[in-house]
């Protein structure tokens, strides 16, 4: 098994991974105006340190043997209740340590970029100091060794999440968004939240140690209900059905968070969690099956609103959801997937990436239009735009030998390994990613030009290129170097486990049956949106495509099932309290005020009447006195 | 003599007092039943002292008559202002003390 | 133990400064507030010196003991001391008070025809400050009915003379609701000391003693009525909240801050230090129903909350929904939902001073109004202001890394612990939390400036420096304590497992043994 091995070294410095960004962010957002002209430098600044630590700690953890590749690094008692222990202890092992990378190296590179994507924003301290938090939060979210530390982390990227979509505030829609992006979250965190609590009481511990050691243990109905809720904060956070309606929304937030929060990082922490507690799906079949149909259904919702969207971001939000689902999906086939999860999230986490920041350079050119139908014959303008989203397309399809194509490949033959039904289902979504990207790339790039008149598409400056190249290359070589040099299947495997199945067929001939598939979803989106005309108006289109224009009506069905009922249950409650409740207490106040005014009545002014009483008084005491008497 | 003989005589006293009170209008009149309420009080006071052979009640008659005497003189001072002022004795006039 | 008598002088010394700045001369109203500031800080500095003298590990139930007879003849006595349960309300109520005098700064001028003068203001909050102070530390269960009592007096003539139009309903209101709890509380301690004068021949209201006598089952589910009548109201528990948003509504936020932050608890630190270790059966056998309450009051708060037009009606609203919470943790009878409950109330202290402080400068740039609808677009304006009304709204919903976290996971814990649903149900409180609070944030922040912002003289200004330097200890005081809850837990824990070793219910087994049990 494995062997904690203590921090020290390199990996004493492992608190500040976190720490650094931390700061950034602390900085920025409490050190004021005064922050405004250097805050943006030393925000890149705090996350290249971190990345480099990263790498470091990479090599040093290469250099250990490989079952000796954790490393738990114990900050301080954080909250201890009786039995109930929660340290603020970190624990970096070979999958936290990819996401590290993945965090800190995305990261930085979208930094850099957004210095020139959000030049000319007056709150551009802010954005970059939420941004600085956001990688703060998410390294707490990785490098947590027990589940309470986790939804910290998993909490703050919520909170990071919320500001940058709410970036730009003044415009309601983007508030909005951001508000319901949270509250959705929040319900994947009640998910968190009671699994926590069932874990605790399960096994009397948190950390992920005692958790995964003593899983076999428990009964398999316990197990199951921990990874249900575990899936419903999983859901919550990487917009998979049914919670997966803020995705979409969140794209109101500026293009570098789409790229960072939005596609890369955040909403992968869902697929982070459910592969760290693999101990606990795998002896919780139902739980894991319940995995698969979620990741199944989001793959091909996903797919659907992609290809109806209009709004690069939009649809590419729409391809994130279909990418995510393909990972929780990998993740819920067990130790036949947990790796080619990750991997692929990998993948993904530099292409999408790409993508994003590829589309915020164009509309960057074209006045912060998102509507792809007035783009069009943009290649030759913003070529280095043009060349690297491209390269992020191919690693999409899954062409070879780009990134994509090595972990989707891993994941469809994973899915045969289980059952050729949703091996086939995967290669037919293949086949829907190769439509729709096909359909964004032509809208954008080729056919004829359809601008707004005022539009002027230019290159974007270096300092948003230069990511975009970077991200490029690694859309390109991280499949193929994370496979073949990184060995990325040995290197997960003793956190993940790995088995393989065989399958019935050779494997060329799934790689082959995709391929075609692939090629085939391209070719029709070639011919409608590059040799037909693109309309600048939108046609009708079919029943399918306007329900995905309306995200397949989720809005419309959270409203009608959870929104409306809550908000009459509100009212009627609020009716309750001020005309019952409140109303009860009026109407006791109103009694006794009723009653004196008739008692006052008898206070008539006339001595003699009072007199009267008086006697009248005394004769009934007298009276009672002799009864009680005689009794 | 027998001595319930004189408690009766207070009870009727009192009576007459009581009635005199409740029945009659002028205030001087009123005013003088009290005080034969208070003094057939005091005659009862007197009278169970003596029955049971003990001074307590005949410490409070005084005590009573101390009363009495405080009470004619604030009463008879408010009743010759009121007279004064609204040129009457009776006490059926002066009821603005009332809801 | 420091022979110094601490908690005394703790407790003299606002009541002083009182005297002081209501013999200053009515031309100067600055020299008032300037005097009432320096004795809260002294005042604070003194818990805090005193709180760093706290012995956590201590097996003595209370520390800083001091104790003269008062009415001997009737077994009452001047006693007072804490545990750390009241330790760390008398730091949340050294700490608030500086926090509302600063924040109160320019709010009662302008009131001065209505009849109030601004020393008197500060004068009632000192008084209130040693009142509050003598609630939290007294032993006796007499001297504990006093300051319950008397407290009404300052927060009476707080809220009905310097609150706003409906002044004098709202705190007639609290008056008559608040008096009649505590008739009820009267009758139960006169109860329990003709108790403890059968059991022990001489009566006594000593909480030490009483602690130890063993009442018949069905007497303490009497007496237990009477003060948990007075608890419920003061906290308040559905259904007896109704005097709560009127009160706050109605009160300057100064007020309501002290009102809701630490007044009320009162009611819940009544609930875990004297009805769980003297009316133990009792507890046992009413914690279902007390449970329900607070399960209703949660979602019944939240809801209406997620409904209300008034700020000042939807915080008191969402702070009756996190009583609920608190009132959950004390009657599941954990070790961690005691110990959750104490923290919450130390965080529902601070994030309430935050709200309403936060919500206070937010109406004062616009003629008091505390309707949302009349607010939008503030962040544009006043981008600090609008920073610290989220922050106080995260910290009103629990947000990881802040301390309301540490609290409202533990209660929620404990009661999971004890009964699954129980917590289960509990926790789906948290959605609807976020809701309100974020839909006051998105109405009243966010999107365009409302016109009526920036028209007939209304100018939406940032904050100033001494807004922020009012806010910012709550700020931090919420992230440390959130990312380092050690020193509250040190003490609070002690103090809470003390408590529950009186209630008879054995601590919940938490490992794979107990797992039968719970499938």
């Amino acid at each position: 098994m494995t062997q904690i091995i203590p921090a020290e070294g390199i990996f004493a410095l492992l608190w500040v991974l976190i720490a650094l960004p931390a700061v950034g962010a602390v900085i920025l957002l409490f050190g004021g105006r005064r922050t405004n002209s250097w805050g943006p430098y030393l925000a890149v600044l705090t996350v290249v340190g971190s990345a480099v630590i990263g790498v470091l700690m990479l090599l040093a953890l290469m250099d250990q043997p490989a079952e000796q590749r954790t490393v738990v690094q114990n900050v301080y008692d954080w909250v201890f209740v009786g039995s109930f222990q929660a340290s603020f202890a970190l624990q970096l092992d070979q999958l936290s340590m990819v996401f590290v990378l993945l965090i800190t190296i995305v990261g930085a590179l979208i930094h850099i970029y957004s210095l020139g994507y959000m030049a000319h924003d007056p709150d551009r301290r802010k954005f970059f100091g939420y941004l600085n938090l956001f990688v703060a939060a998410m390294l707490i979210l990785v490098l947590a060794n027990n589940y309470l530390l986790l939804y910290v982390g998993w909490e703050g990227v919520g909170l990071a999440s919320y500001l940058l979509i709410g970036f730009w505030q003044r415009k309601p829609s983007a508030a909005a968004a951001a508000k319901k992006a949270f509250i959705i979250n929040r319900v994947g965190d009640v998910g968190l939240s009671l699994a926590i609590m069932l874990i605790f009481i399960t096994f009397g511990s948190i950390t992920f140690q005692d958790v995964f050691g003593q899983a076999s243990e428990a009964s398999e109905g316990t197990l199951t209900a921990i990874g249900l809720l575990l899936l419903l904060a999983a859901a919550g956070k990487s917009a998979q059905f049914p919670l997966q309606a803020w995705l979409l929304d969140a794209m109101e937030g500026p293009t570098p968070v789409s790229a960072l929060i939005h596609a890369a990082t955040m909403v992968t922490a869902g697929v982070y969690l459910i592969v760290r507690s693999n101990a606990i799906y795998n002896a919780a079949i139902w739980a894991a099956t319940a995995v698969v149909v979620v990741g199944l259904i989001t793959i091909f919702m996903g797919a659907i609103i992609g290809s109806a969207k209009d709004d690069i971001k939009k649809s590419l939000a729409g391809s994130t959801m279909s990418q995510i689902g393909y990972m929780v999906f990998a993740a819920g086939l067990g130790p036949i997937g947990y790796i080619f999860a990750i991997f692929h999230l990998l993948t993904h986490g530099v292409y999408k990436a790409g993508l994003f920041l590829g589309a915020g350079s164009v509309m960057h050119g074209m006045n912060d239009t998102v509507n792809m139908r007035r783009y069009g014959a943009l290649k030759g303008l913003m070529v280095i735009t043009f060349i690297t989203f491209m390269a992020g397309y191919l690693a999409i399809i899954g062409i070879p030998p780009f990134a994509g194509f090595w972990s989707k490949d891993e994941i469809i033959h994973a899915a045969f390994e289980r059952n050729w039904i949703i091996g086939a289902a995967t290669i037919l979504a293949a086949g829907i990613t190769g439509f729709y990207m096909t359909r964004m790339v032509a809208m954008t790039f080729f056919g004829k030009a359809r601008w707004e008149d005022d539009a002027h598409p230019h290159e974007s400056p270096p300092v948003m290129t230069i990511p975009l190249i970077i991200l490029a290359i690694g859309s390109t070589f991280l499949g193929m170097a994370l496979l073949f040099w990184g060995n990325i299947e040995t290197w997960l495997e003793p956190v993940t486990g790995y088995e393989s199945v065989p399958t019935p067929l050779p494997t060329a001939f799934y790689i082959a049956v995709t391929l075609v598939v692939v090629v085939i979803g391209a070719v029709i989106g070639w011919v409608m949106y590059a040799r037909k005309e693109v309309p600048i108006e939108a046609p009708r289109g079919n029943v399918l495509t306007r329900a995905a224009r309306q995200d397949l009506y989720g809005d419309a069905v959270n409203n009608v099932l959870v929104v409306q009922p809550t908000y009459r249950t509100a009212e009627a409650l609020t009716t309750f309290d001020t005309k019952a409740v409140d109303g009860f207490v009026g109407g006791v106040t109103s009694f006794v005020g009723d009653l004196a005014v008739r008692l006052r009545r008898s206070q008539t002014g006339f001595v003699r009447s009072y007199a009267l009483s008086m006697v009248g008084g005394v004769f009934i005491i007298v009276l009672a006195l002799i009864l009680v008497r005689l009794s | 003599m027998n001595p319930a003989n004189y408690v009766l005589l207070s009870a009727l006293l009192f009576s007459i007092g009581a009635i005199g009170v409740l029945v009659r209008r002028n205030a001087i009149i009123v005013f003088m039943s009290v005080e034969l309420m208070l003094n057939a009080a005091n005659l009862a006071f007197v009278s169970f002292a003596r029955m049971n052979g003990n001074l307590d009640g005949q410490v409070v008659a005084f005590f009573v008559m101390v009363v009495a005497a405080a009470e004619v003189v604030v009463g008879l001072a408010i009743i010759v202002t009121i007279f004064r002022t609204r040129r009457s004795a009776s006490i059926d006039e002066p009821n603005l003390l009332k809801y | 133990m420091s022979a110094f008598p601490w908690l005394t002088t703790l407790g003299v010394l606002p009541l002083l400064g009182s005297i002081v700045v209501a013999l200053l001369p009515s031309s100067k109203p600055l020299l008032a507030k300037q005097v009432a500031l320096a004795v809260s800080f002294v005042v604070l500095g003194g818990t805090i010196a005193m709180a760093l003298q706290f012995n956590g590990s201590s097996t003595e139930p209370f520390q800083f003991v001091e104790s003269y007879p008062w009415i001997p003849a009737l077994g009452i006595s001047y006693s007072v001391g804490v545990d750390g349960i009241g330790l760390v309300l008398v730091a949340l109520a050294a700490t608030l008070v500086p926090v509302t005098i600063l924040a109160g700064w320019r709010d009662i001028e302008e009131d001065q025809e209505a009849g109030g003068s601004v020393k008197g203001y500060f004068a009632l909050i000192l008084v209130l400050e040693a009142l509050m102070i003598g609630v939290f530390v007294a032993t006796d269960v007499f001297l504990f009915y006093v300051f319950f009592e008397v407290m009404l007096v300052p927060i009476y003539f707080m809220i009905g003379k310097y609150g706003g139009p409906q002044r004098s309903y709202a705190a007639v209101k609290f008056l008559l609701f608040s008096l009649l709890g505590g008739l009820f509380m009267l009758a139960a301690m006169v109860g329990l000391y003709v108790v403890s004068a059968r059991q022990l021949g001489t009566g006594t209201f000593d909480f030490l003693t009483l602690v130890n006598l063993d009442i018949d089952p069905n007497t303490q589910k009497m007496l237990f009525l009477g003060f948990f009548f007075a608890f419920a109201i003061k906290a308040p528990l559905w259904p007896f909240h109704t005097w709560l948003p009127d009160a706050a509504a109605q009160g300057k936020p100064g007020t309501s801050v002290l009102l809701i932050g630490v007044l009320d608890k009162v009611g819940t630190f009544g609930m875990i230090r004297y009805l769980l270790p003297i009316f133990p059966a009792a507890s046992d056998f009413y914690a279902p129903v007390v449970i329900g309450m607070a399960l209703i009051g949660i979602f019944y708060g939240a809801y209406i909350a997620l409904n209300a037009q008034d700020m000042k009606r939807l915080f008191a609203y969402s702070s009756m929904s996190h009583f609920g919470f608190i009132t959950l943790g004390i009657f599941v009878f954990t070790s961690s939902g005691g110990t959750g409950s104490v923290v919450y109330m130390v965080a529902h202290g601070l994030s309430t001073a935050a709200l309403f402080l936060t919500a206070g400068f937010l109406m004062s740039r616009r003629r008091e109004s505390a309707l949302i609808s009349d607010y939008g677009g503030v962040n544009k304006t006043a981008p600090v202001l609008a920073g610290f009304f989220l922050f106080a709204a995260l910290s009103s919903l629990a947000l990881p890394g802040l301390v309301s976290f540490v609290g409202e996971f533990l209660v929620l814990l404990g009661a999971f612990e004890r009964y699954i649903w129980v917590g289960a149900l509990a926790t789906l409180g948290i959605v609807i939390t976020a809701a309100y609070m974020l839909r006051v944030y998105q109405k009243t922040m966010t999107g365009p400036l409302n016109p009526s912002l920036d028209a007939g003289g209304i100018k939406m200004t940032d904050l100033k420096g001494r807004e922020i330097t009012a806010l910012v200890p709550i700020a931090a005081l919420s992230i440390v304590l959130g990312f380092y809850p050690a020193p509250l837990l040190n003490v609070i824990n002690p103090a809470v497992e003390r408590t529950l070793q009186f209630v008879s219910v054995a601590e919940v087994d938490s490992s794979l043994s107990s797992e039968g049990s719970e499938q």
